[in-house]
């Protein structure tokens, strides 16, 4: 039976008072709590691979044979976001990879895919990722309550700590929400409508035909993750189904993260499964455009799983964001001065390509006559200038510390200051990186750091990915 | 490794100009290489015609031979344009030298120029040297910082103690620029205008940074053996000698930022060449590349003016004043001039140059002998040195 082997997730460290975006506009909307943002650098892809990397955490990636990226915010309309991820996980180049874009069911679609996939003998591990970035018209409700978020399940035949029961899928052609190819900012009809004539005549009805096709009643049901878009109609959903609300609806985040569409039901599974129990019977609903049920069972291994970072571990690590204005600036919504520096430099797509292996996935070199790993390759080694005698060696996974910064007010940056950072690993190996998500007062020679996978530039249409540091997250 | 003796005495200097370095939103950069090699040519009494092969040293500011070719009127002589970073000035007049003292031509230019104010930029590109554009953001200053914090930190300074050191080698700069004419900056500043001034990097502050300028210098060498047909008083190359690290600060983790191993190198190679052993005793002055006040401090140890760790002592004593042991920047450096890139080197050998020949005028010292200039281009972690030494 196909089951989940490993979950992870990735919010981003900045939050947004939804009373300062509230203030911001002088608006009369009365949605509390915060929002999760994305940073300047941070877009699907990348929170995508924060997700993966989590999951991934002590599983040998040669498990996946297939990675999928789900999202209705993929930072290209044309061009493959799942292959920037498997490039930036190291994945071998026979990995299939596929996009699932478009639709809030984009990440429960491609749970679907997956277990179909791995049911049928066609693959053995599928790595589903799922990442939002949507973005609602300023001085609206949606801008309130949209956050940004990424899960990530590794879908395979062995090693299940959860065994997926079966799923039943139904379609409705709707309009609640939307965004065309040429819109910035999601559009929606009314809620009573959306509510009355969707919501309500798809996921309850659907979610009774799943319990009954497993023979399980509502009684059963340890958690049930369910997308819904506010949590007034989710409340209304639970119930219509007849569940206990405080006691097996999973915290749906909209307080402390918000709505992160297609990426919701799959990062509130995740909550769920850092709280399961084995034995435990688990719903995952994903809606729109229809609505998809998955039954759970989880398995004594859930317990092997537990040290990911997930929902709980992101959600307590947090920095607020001063004011509305810096998400403005930092989803680029106005157009602002730009500082007296250079422009870009024209994006070579040949060098983009041929850096790929370690420019995506940070791997250098490991001298096999010194045993010194460097980065980025080199052909003649730093420490011996033996001549192409290295083997690949992946710097994404070890320990670093920061040897010296500094903070640079002069360079170019969205968020000065830009803080450059000397980061020695502990196996061997220096890296200069930008240091982010830090409060420029609290860095410290000496402090332990990680790499992140963040968007570096963005020119001519191309997004350009690279590494950055940052202190540990959590 | 050739004979120690390399390049001493073989090659003379029998006549230098060097244009006003500021914001030259008048002049072009054929307007500088103009007039800076007018004076030049004034300064040795030959005629354009006399000059058999001319070198051009510049950053950004020309590409080919024509760039000195086209201003100048060079009738069909070989011209070579050199780039080195910050030290490509001095690459200029280094292979300038190389060519006399090979024999193969008698009279060669070398100018140094740079038109950077046209950029309208803040501080200075970085050199993207990846096209894939994957690497980080940063700035010179940026990069210099980290040299600061860590030395501080490395030799019991305190933030404040060691911000007020290196502030008081941009004083001392400042002071002098007042004293010269072709200086960009003229003004006094005190240490406390340098510590309250806004950071651009800390501990960098804006006097802790030489400035974006326009500018350009120009030397012509003979053979020394011929010096004395051209004036009394030709000036002598003792050591032309450019180190280069292959940016293991980048990928070593053992490079701690308290040192450049290629201004050691090129110093001890330069002192060999020039016969010198001790240099604190034998130099008389240096024009060091004070690119940022921390550069500056870190270079006089490792020059040996200081020992490693100390230059606070001497940076505090005077040693490196007009009136002190070995007077450091006598024309007000980067800082009092700015930093026009090709042209520095050639700006640094000229005050050299005109203080040996007793003309510096406000800011000669008593007796010179020898005179040191130093370019380092690129940043802590990576860089090209040149250490030229000239002399009676």
């Amino acid at each position: 039976m196909a089951g989940i082997a490993s979950y992870g997730a990735y919010i981003p460290l900045y939050r947004l008072n939804r009373p300062d975006i509230q203030k911001a506009w002088d608006s009369m909307l009365p949605i509390p709590g915060e929002k999760a943002v994305a940073s300047h650098d941070e877009d699907s892809i990348t929170m995508a691979v924060a997700a993966a990397r989590d999951c991934m955490t002590g599983i040998d990636l040669q498990r996946i044979d297939r990675l999928y990226f789900a999202s209705t915010t993929s930072p290209y309309k044309e061009k493959q976001a799942a292959s920037v991820v498997a490039g930036a996980l190291g994945l071998s180049k026979e990995t299939l990879t596929m996009d699932f874009a478009g639709s809030l069911r984009a990440g429960t679609n491609a749970l679907r895919a997956a277990v179909d996939a791995v049911q049928s003998g066609s693959a053995e591990g599928v790595l589903v990722t799922c990442a939002e970035t949507r973005l609602g018209a300023p001085n609206g409700d949606k801008e309130m309550s949209f956050g940004d978020g990424a899960a990530a399940v590794l879908v395979a035949n062995s090693g299940v700590a959860v065994d997926i029961v079966g799923s039943v899928s139904v379609f409705q052609e709707f309009h609640d929400m939307w965004r065309s190819d040429k819109d910035t900012f999601v559009r929606f009809w009314e809620e009573r409508f959306v509510r009355e004539a969707g919501y309500i005549r798809v996921v309850p009805p659907t979610v009774a035909v799943a319990l009954q096709k497993y023979n399980l009643t509502t009684g059963d049901i340890a958690k049930a993750a369910i997308y819904a878009p506010d949590p007034r109609l989710l409340g209304m959903a639970a119930g219509k189904m007849g569940f206990e609300p405080m006691a097996q609806i999973q915290d749906p985040l909209y307080m402390t993260v918000g709505n992160t569409g297609s990426a919701l039901s799959l990062m509130m599974l995740v909550a769920a499964l850092e709280d399961a129990k084995a034995g435990d019977n688990l719903l995952c609903v994903g809606y729109g455009d229809g609505c998809d049920v998955f039954v759970m069972k989880v398995t004594e291994d859930i317990e092997r799983i537990k040290d990911r970072r997930g929902i709980k571990r992101h959600l307590a690590s947090k920095r607020m964001i001063p004011n509305y204005l810096k998400y403005v600036q930092w989803r680029g919504l106005m157009e602002t001065q730009p500082p007296p520096r250079p422009p870009l430099n024209h994006i070579s797509v040949p060098a983009l390509w041929r850096d790929m292996d370690w420019g995506l996935s940070l791997h250098g070199v490991k001298c096999k006559s010194c045993g010194t790993p460097q980065y980025p390759p080199q052909r003649v080694c730093v420490i011996c200038q033996a001549q192409d005698n290295f083997e690949p060696y992946n710097f994404a996974d070890k320990k670093a510390t920061l040897t010296t910064f500094s903070h640079d007010n002069l360079a170019a940056s969205i968020d000065p200051p830009t803080t450059i950072a000397a980061v020695d690993f502990e196996e061997g190996g220096r890296i200069i990186f930008n240091m982010v998500d830090r409060d420029p007062q609290e860095v410290k020679t000496g402090m332990s750091v990680e790499v992140s996978f963040r968007k570096v530039h963005f020119f001519e249409g191309i997004h350009n990915y690279w590494w950055k540091c940052t202190p540990l997250r959590c | 490794m050739g004979s120690i003796k390399g390049i001493r005495d073989k090659v003379a200097i029998i006549g230098m100009g060097c244009t006003k370095f500021g914001e030259h939103w008048d002049k072009n950069k054929n307007d500088l290489i103009f007039e800076a090699t007018k004076e030049a040519l004034e300064d040795a009494k030959i005629e354009t015609k006399d000059i058999e092969a001319a070198w051009a040293g510049t950053w950004v500011s020309g590409f080919d031979g024509r760039c000195l070719a086209d201003p100048l009127k060079l009738q069909y002589i070989p011209v070579t344009r050199v780039e080195n970073a910050c030290a490509s000035g001095s690459d200029a007049f280094r292979n300038a030298c190389y060519a006399v003292a090979s024999g193969a031509y008698d009279i060669c230019l070398a100018v140094g120029f740079e038109k950077l104010k046209d950029s309208g930029w803040a501080g200075l590109p970085d050199q993207q040297s990846l096209p894939s554009n994957r690497y980080p953001d940063r700035t010179a200053p940026g990069m210099f910082a980290l040299m600061a914090t860590v030395y501080f930190s490395k030799y019991g300074l305190s933030p404040e103690e060691g911000k007020r050191t290196i502030g008081m080698v941009s004083v001392k700069s400042h002071h002098n620029g007042t004293l010269n004419p072709k200086a960009h900056l003229k003004r006094e500043v005190t240490i406390e205008q340098v510590m309250n001034a806004p950071i651009v990097a800390w501990p960098l502050g804006l006097f802790d940074c030489c400035g974006v300028s326009d500018g350009a210098a120009a030397a012509i060498v003979v053979p020394a053996d011929m010096a004395k047909n051209f004036r009394a008083d030709p000036i002598y190359v003792k050591a032309l000698q450019i180190s280069v690290c292959p940016s293991e600060g980048e990928l070593r983790s053992d490079y701690d930022f308290t040192q450049v191993k290629a201004t050691v190198r090129a110093g001890e190679a330069a002192y060999a060449e020039a016969g010198i052993k001790n240099p604190r005793e034998e130099i008389s002055m240096a024009e060091l590349h004070d690119c940022f006040s921390i550069t500056e401090a870190v270079t006089c140890e490792d020059l040996r003016f200081s020992p490693r760790g100390k230059v606070k002592e001497d940076i505090e004593s005077g040693f490196f004043e007009l009136t002190g042991g070995l007077p450091v920047q006598p024309d007000g450096g980067l800082k009092s001039f700015g930093h026009p890139i090709g042209a520095s080197g050639l700006r640094m050998l000229y005050e050299m140059y005109l203080q040996l020949q007793g003309r510096a005028d406000k800011r000669q010292l008593k007796d010179p002998k020898l005179g040191l200039t130093h370019n380092l281009g690129g940043i802590p972690i990576s860089n090209t040195v040149s250490v030229l030494i000239i002399g009676l």
